[in-house]
């Protein structure tokens, strides 16, 4: 599938009379964008499940909020790391 | 000299090397605007700390209540809730690390300058080997080189039969991915910020002009100060997080159960 297509952009390239690395700058620029859009999906879900449990327990037991809240930064901190190395993956795919 | 001022958007390419403004092409002393800003930070934070507690007063001076009010929030925010009482003694380093760190991400919204200096991952990469160094230091002191190894590579209660498979698991979370997404949460959220703070400055740029376009300049305008509104948190709850994370990492040394 991957290499048919492939094959078909680069035959359209040199059709159109595009260079081939402009071709593979195209097609790693599409990459990138799918790549952190996809790694955004799961620490998305992740964070909404952790503050929205957070403000349950918060709303449950106003007394603890500030060690709930503590420990929703923390948990915020954990999930958010995987968007953030897909941010990374993308400048570096894109400028590096 | 413009883009030294933030007067001017300088290429895209700086965004992974900043041209040297003194030592040119010198290997290893080279100078640039990160490294300046870094060092003014180190001396932003140490003049806190020393004009504030240079003269203490049982009546608090402006300065003495700024950095009280630091200390304290270190204290009851990080040191407590994670250490608790035990861990008092670590509140030196982590309210340096919080000082160093906030001043160097709120260089980001500061006029003039608008470059937070952990959006190169150098200092971020530098404060998590130190960390990374620190946290392995005092569980081999605490509980000796096997004892440490045994305490983080072993859970109590796995099976016999998953114990390889765990070990690798918790050596490669522990002792690599650790130290990474220490550095590298630190890094990015500020190069996201900065970069956000980027695009909706040029954007206003690019759409003042005298064409039917320059009717969105007021939405791009607020949105950009709304973000930069919301850069200070962000910079503040970075500064947070990673002193927070490293008083985790330390207590989860210092104790053989966990």
């Amino acid at each position: 599938m991957i290499p048919l297509l492939a094959q078909i952009f680069a035959q359209a390239a040199t059709e159109v009379g595009t260079q081939a690395g402009e071709l593979v700058d195209g097609l790693s620029a599409i990459g990138a964008g799918i790549g952190y859009g996809a790694a955004a999906i799961g620490p998305g879900i992740g964070i909404g499940l952790v503050v929205g449990n957070a403000i349950t327990a918060m709303a449950r037991q106003p007394e603890a909020a500030g060690m709930v809240r503590t420990t929703m930064f923390l948990g915020i901190a954990f999930t958010e790391a995987l968007a953030l190395i897909g941010f990374v993956v993308f400048i570096l795919i894109n400028f590096a | 000299m413009n883009a030294l001022l933030a007067l001017e958007f300088p290429p895209v390419s700086h965004l992974l090397e900043w041209p040297d403004f003194a030592l040119k092409g010198n290997e290893y002393f080279a100078f640039n605007k990160i490294a300046l800003l870094s060092v003014l930070a180190a001396v932003f934070s140490i003049a806190v700390i020393w004009f504030g507690a240079r003269k203490a007063q049982l009546v608090p001076t402006r300065g003495q209540t700024l950095a009280e009010s630091v200390v304290e929030f270190v204290r009851e925010n990080v040191v407590m809730q994670t250490m608790g009482a035990a861990g008092l003694g670590w509140m030196p380093f982590l309210t340096s690390v919080f000082l160093f760190i906030f001043f160097c991400n709120i260089f980001e919204i500061i006029p003039g300058i608008q470059m937070p200096v952990t959006a190169r991952m150098a200092i971020p990469a530098a404060l998590a080997l130190l960390v990374w160094v620190l946290y392995n230091a005092v569980g081999i002191k605490k509980q000796g080189f096997f004892g440490y190894l045994k305490s983080s590579l072993l859970p109590p209660g796995v099976p016999k039969a998953l114990l390889p498979l765990v070990m690798l698991i918790e050596f490669v979370s522990t002792f690599l991915i650790r130290p990474f997404s220490l550095a590298v949460r630190l890094f990015a959220n500020m190069l996201a910020g900065h970069l956000l703070l980027v695009t909706f400055a040029v954007l206003t740029a690019a759409v003042w002009s005298a064409t039917p376009l320059a009717l969105i300049v007021p939405v791009t305008f607020a949105t950009l100060v709304a973000l930069t509104m919301f850069e200070v948190l962000v910079a503040v709850l970075q500064a947070f997080i990673f002193t927070i994370l490293t008083a985790v990492y330390i207590n989860l040394a210092s104790h053989a159960d966990h």
